[in-house]
């Protein structure tokens, strides 16, 4: 290992010089108040989720977490930064304590959550891999996808996925696989293969990249689970539980009807007990989290509620148009369900 | 008495001069050729026209949204609006005269360093290098004497991309030559520690150093110690290339005579003087290809640092075809980053041209 240490010794020499080191001590949330900011992991890029716009701001729906957290902690949602991480540094990333907060369409699974140190807070996004088709191929359901060429990204679990199901359904398939995204949409452009799989939120991306989007369609089947949410590490419940409960109060502000329009009205004369308690009016429920009375007002005010977050990002009032399907809330027949605040 | 008078020339045959005849023995000179010729013809009739076509006669140039691109040609629009992110990267808009004037100062500063018959032109360019990267370091960084502090994870777009190459090759040079020194050194312990490292760099690949930089060197460092995610590449840029610039120097010293080293000594002259009066300047000067060849590959692998998640210009430029608002314009941004690359590399290697030219000493065949 010489490399490692040699590069140590050089690294550590510089970092003695005190060029660019943020020594932290203690518990996250005494850390984070302390340096005054929330350091945030998002995706190096992926439209709707983690992206930054023309004038160099961060947004998208995991980017939305990170400023809600910093709205909880600081009453502040810009005191946030973000470090872009590639999917192979995320982990390493967020367990040597280089951000506070991983927040980058990271799928929960047993093995991720149990055997890397790391708590996932909840899932901010139901996905699942789907499929994109052509409206001429007259398809209304993936049933009827038999003998089909399938584009699909290599080296993914999309073909795992894939091939699982097409073996379950008794169907036949050819697939046809490239390296980049950007290329399997130029394949199924070109006609060389029938359908293009992918999770399902990439698909809306994909179907943009079209030079004529409205002739292709997502049909509904969804043939994996692919819950993303965000994840802090594992041994620090406090930081745990206000990350956890910034994502619930999101998604308890949309089921209570609380938008950034109204909440501060409904914070003052709002006679639900429920909202009341959610925004402080109520109880110290805060205080419980080692948050401000005002946690769930602020996150809402300079956020949104999850809805919001939602439609802005990724919904009908971005471009990818993607329906709320499985991340509507749990009485309007998706699975966004919160415990309630009390 | 009368005169001869000489009958007037005849003009040269119509097929022997002019664009005909060049035409006629430069490419139609015999089947072969002449087939070659039509070939190339019938591909560039197919190529060009398209190219020329989407670039410039069907592409869009006015707007700020995707709504503007209709003509079905490149969407230069998408780099008129993320200009300034490709330039710049995340830097506060307010603060990009730091930068600005950075690179002006670099312009200005490096001026005198190319009139010929500058007096004390020596000690003024070790004044520039030992000063200029301070400097630099404060106008880009801040944090100190008056400046407000903008972190390097702010930093992107070409800044970055030229950052990288320039502390790369600044840092690279002076190390490699040492390096290079130290392998022909007569110095047991010094020449295996310099083998040891120029074999040791040499033997890895770029991607994977910016990768253990990134991913294994943190699970070392004690939990909330973190060192700069940009420190670490540059460190591994540097020490990367100054392997490959020592083996190009060695590969100079190993061309200079005997002779000149024993002259050398002969005057009386120690190790570093002639190192540094005699050998080095004829050595350097012989492999300013070999120098400009590595410098020129490595400013075009600064762009792998897209892998630890540094915003250089070609991962500027894939992070804008993300947006939402601007899915689909993947190809104009590829292009837009391969013509700067070109250009900025296509000037190194004519500035190694007019080098050559101006240093060379009679050695020239």
């Amino acid at each position: 290992m010489k490399f490692t240490k040699s590069t140590l010794a050089v690294t550590a020499a510089f970092a003695a010089i005190g060029l660019s080191t943020q020594a932290q001590a203690g518990a996250t949330l005494d850390a984070v108040v302390n340096k005054g900011f929330v350091q945030c992991g998002v995706s190096d890029g992926l439209p709707g989720f983690s992206y930054t716009d023309a004038s160099g701001q961060y947004r998208g729906i995991d980017v939305d977490v990170c400023r809600a957290v910093a709205a909880a902690v600081f009453g502040d949602a810009n005191k946030v930064r973000f470090s872009p991480l590639t999917a192979k540094e995320r982990f390493t990333a967020l367990q040597s304590g280089e951000v506070d907060i991983l927040s980058r369409n990271t799928t929960w699974t047993s093995s991720r959550d149990a055997g890397m140190g790391l708590n996932f807070a909840g899932v901010n996004y139901y996905d699942g891999q789907g499929f994109l088709v052509s409206k001429r191929l007259g398809v209304k359901s993936a049933r009827e996808l038999d003998g089909a060429a399938v584009c699909t990204q290599s080296g993914t679990t999309t073909e795992l996925n894939l091939s699982d199901y097409f073996r379950a359904n008794g169907m036949k398939y050819t697939p046809v696989n490239f390296d980049k995204s950007d290329e399997t949409v130029k394949a199924l452009e070109a006609g060389r293969c029938d359908v293009l799989t992918s999770d399902q939120s990439q698909l809306y991306a994909q179907r943009i990249k079209l030079a004529k989007p409205d002739d292709y369609m997502v049909l509904p089947e969804v043939i994996s689970k692919e819950p993303l949410g965000p994840v802090v590490r594992q041994g620090d419940d406090e930081w745990f539980n206000i990350v956890r409960w910034t994502l619930f109060a999101m998604i308890n502000a949309e089921e209570l009807g609380v938008t950034s329009k109204n909440v501060e009205q409904e914070a003052k004369d709002s006679k639900k007990p429920d909202v009341r308690r959610l925004l402080g009016a109520d109880g110290e429920y805060g205080k419980d989290l080692k948050l401000p009375k005002d946690w769930a007002v602020q996150i809402v005010k300079q956020v949104g509620n999850y809805g919001e977050a939602f439609e802005r990002n990724v919904g009908m009032e971005s471009e990818l148009k993607i329906a709320r399907g499985q991340n509507a809330l749990w009485n309007k027949g998706g699975l966004q369900y919160a415990p309630p605040v009390r | 008495m009368s005169t001869h008078t000489f009958k007037p020339d005849l003009q040269p045959p119509v097929m022997s001069v002019g664009v005909l005849g060049w035409l006629r023995a430069n490419l139609f000179s015999n089947w072969f050729n002449t087939l070659l010729t039509l070939l190339a013809i019938y591909l560039i009739w197919i190529v060009v026209p398209p190219i020329l076509r989407w670039v410039i006669l069907d592409a869009d140039w006015s707007g700020s949204t995707r709504a503007d691109c209709t003509s079905g040609g490149a969407c230069w629009v998408f780099i008129k609006v993320r200009f300034a992110q490709f330039m710049y990267g995340f830097y506060p808009a307010e603060l990009r005269w730091r930068v600005d004037l950075t690179v002006l100062l670099a312009i200005v500063g490096a001026a005198p360093l190319f009139i010929r018959a500058m007096p004390g032109k020596l000690r003024y360019g070790l004044l520039f290098l030992l000063a200029y990267p301070l400097l630099a370091y404060w106008l880009l960084h801040g944090g100190f004497f008056g400046l407000a502090e903008v972190q390097t994870s702010q930093w992107g777009g070409l800044m970055l991309t030229l950052v990288i190459a320039v502390v790369g090759i600044g840092g690279a040079m002076p190390l490699g030559v040492l390096l290079a020194l130290g392998r022909r050194s007569d110095m047991p312990a010094i020449r295996v520690i310099c083998v040891t490292f120029i074999e040791f760099w040499r033997g890895v690949p770029l991607i994977t150093v910016l990768f253990m930089s990134s991913v294994m060197l943190p699970l070392f460092l004690p939990e909330h110690v973190t060192i700069d995610k940009l420190l670490r590449a540059l460190l591994a840029v540097m020490l990367f290339e100054a392997a490959y610039i020592a083996e190009v120097v060695r590969g100079g010293l190993q061309a200079i005579p005997k002779g000149q080293y024993e002259a050398a000594a002969a005057m009386g002259l120690g190790y570093w003087r002639s190192m540094g009066l005699v050998i080095l300047p004829q050595a350097l000067k012989l492999v300013i290809p070999g120098i400009v060849n590595t410098f020129i590959a490595l400013f075009k692998d600064t762009s792998l640092v897209i892998i630890i998640g540094l915003f250089d210009l070609f991962n500027s430029i894939h992070q804008a075809t993300v947006d939402p608002a601007w899915l689909g314009f993947a190809t104009e941004g590829y292009v837009f980053a391969a013509a700067v690359f070109w250009i900025f590399c296509f000037g190194m290697s004519r500035y190694s041209m007019r080098l050559e030219r101006r240093l060379h000493t009679g050695h020239k065949r």
